[in-house]
């Protein structure tokens, strides 16, 4: 039991990445990781509403209909963004701020409603809480990593602190502004993939279909 | 209890709990967090103030500097003060049809659309209770988004203090860079108006200095963000013209609605 509970929990931060192997959340995991302090809130806040939303989709399992059941994961998912917003605006007002639309986009955050579906639906409340806060932690990985890296390259700082000084400031370090915007997110994201499966080859998916070799060769014209 | 939980009441039943125990969760978290988020808003908006009029460092306790600025609202077509209850929110007023006006596309080379009747002013005064910043809430479209700011001035109603934005959408690194505190300290001592009372003041590409001709009316534009810089300069522009804050700050030169301001006191 034991050795199951540390692999729900744990599982999802290597073996069973909810982006890199699941390849879900891709979205805010662009939007938010331009400054490790938005990443930061951002991760904690997935993690909050994974982990519980998973815990009370879990506790009602045996009582929802199947047919309204996606709608009832939506409604306490939602539930629980609105009540974190709230909290965030109330005591972390600078940051919640930064992130905007993305605390309320966590409800469309596919990792939230994908462990509902698969994990909460069929699994004790307990095991599913450790399951939101494992996939939680999953996503925290990927988005941490990002953010340091897309910090440092693109402001010279981390959480706001200068480390590398800027040429515009009269330092050395010429920033990549490019880093900055989201697309450098889906370089990094594929980067980290290739290297987790470099590391777990049996992450790497079989190939859905086989090219043909050519049967004839000919010239264009 | 499986086949059971399927029929149409059950159905009903769970979809009405859930959405009574998901509403009662929401609205008290909604209600009873409500006061601590207005104080943060608040906070956030005389941070900003401050910051544009040049009296904020970091570490100050924002509510104590904030005693010695005073909200006033002026009419934005007479130029003369007039008196709103203390809730007045010149947002919401903007998309009241009763209480703005609509812009005609000529005009608003700002892209707000609608123009309140009343905006609200902010007056920085010194210790001995003079004038010391005339503070402009200024708002308009950039490249992706619309801009909220104030604009600072010194009390000869022309010369810029200070410029800052609290909340935009821009590209960071891009026309984001309207945040950065070099290209803010630009704005410092340019003047709006030039001498037969036009508006000057706008952003340019390429370095301003003392050589350029009517330097002290222009400011160097964002590099890369060309649409930003323009937009910046066209919220200006219209903020301080005459569908903006002309009238007021036409008084303001004069001394008029000091004179007047004070006679109320």
């Amino acid at each position: 039991m034991a050795e199951k509970t540390k692999d729900i929990l744990l599982g999802p931060i290597f073996d069973n990445n909810p982006i890199a192997l699941q390849i879900l959340g891709i979205c805010s995991a662009l939007a938010v990781t331009s400054n490790l302090s938005t990443t930061v809130t951002m991760c904690i806040a997935l993690t909050t509403v994974t982990a519980f939303s998973n815990f009370f989709v879990s506790s009602i399992r045996n009582y929802i209909p199947s047919s309204i059941r996606i709608i009832v994961q939506m409604t306490i998912i939602a539930s629980l963004v609105i009540v974190v917003d709230q909290f965030l605006k109330a005591y972390a007002y600078g940051i919640s701020k930064q992130l905007s639309v993305f605390v309320g986009l966590i409800i469309t955050n596919c990792i939230v409603m994908g462990r509902a579906e698969a994990f909460a639906m069929k699994n004790p409340p307990i095991p599913s809480f450790l399951d939101g806060v494992g996939n939680g932690l999953g996503y925290s990985v990927i988005l941490l990593g990002l953010g340091f890296i897309r910090e440092l390259l693109g402001a010279g700082s981390l959480f706001g602190q200068q480390i590398l000084t800027k040429a515009a400031d009269g330092g050395w370090f010429v920033t990549n502004g490019m880093m900055l915007l989201p697309p450098s997110a889906f370089f990094l994201i594929g980067l980290f993939i290739w290297a987790i499966r470099v590391w777990k080859p049996e992450q790497v998916e079989e190939d859905t279909f086989k090219m043909k070799p050519h049967t004839r060769v000919s010239d264009a014209f | 209890m499986s086949a059971n939980k399927e029929s149409v009441g059950k159905t009903l039943l769970v979809a009405f709990l859930v959405c009574v125990v998901c509403g009662v969760v929401v609205a008290t978290a909604a209600v009873s967090l409500r006061p601590v988020q207005s104080k943060n808003q608040l906070l956030d908006k005389r941070m900003n103030i401050l910051q544009a009029a040049g009296l904020y460092q970091p570490g100050v306790d924002v509510n104590e500097v904030f005693k010695s600025i005073e909200r006033r609202f002026v009419d934005i077509d007479t130029g003369e003060y007039v008196e709103m209850p203390e809730s007045y929110d010149q947002r919401k007023a903007a998309k009241d049809p009763q209480r703005s006006e609509r812009l005609s596309g000529k005009e608003d080379i700002a892209g707000i659309k609608s123009q309140a009747n009343v905006a609200e002013v902010f007056l920085a005064r010194g210790d001995n209770g003079d004038l010391s910043r005339i503070i402009l809430p200024v708002h308009g479209y950039g490249l992706w988004s619309t801009l909220y700011g104030f604009l600072a001035l010194e009390p000869d109603a022309n010369t810029v203090s200070g410029l800052g934005f609290y909340e935009h959408g821009e590209t960071p690194g891009l026309g984001g860079e309207v945040d950065n505190p070099k290209w803010k300290a630009l704005w410092e001592g340019k003047k709006l108006y030039g001498e037969q009372g036009e508006v000057e003041i706008q952003v340019v590409k390429g370095a301003v200095d003392s050589k350029t001709p009517n330097a002290e009316h222009k400011v160097d534009g964002l590099a890369g963000a060309t649409l930003t810089s323009n937009g910046v300069s066209n919220l200006l522009r219209f903020w301080v013209g005459e569908n903006g804050f002309g009238p007021y700050l036409k008084r303001m030169q004069q001394g008029e609605v000091v004179e007047q301001q004070e006679g109320d006191a």
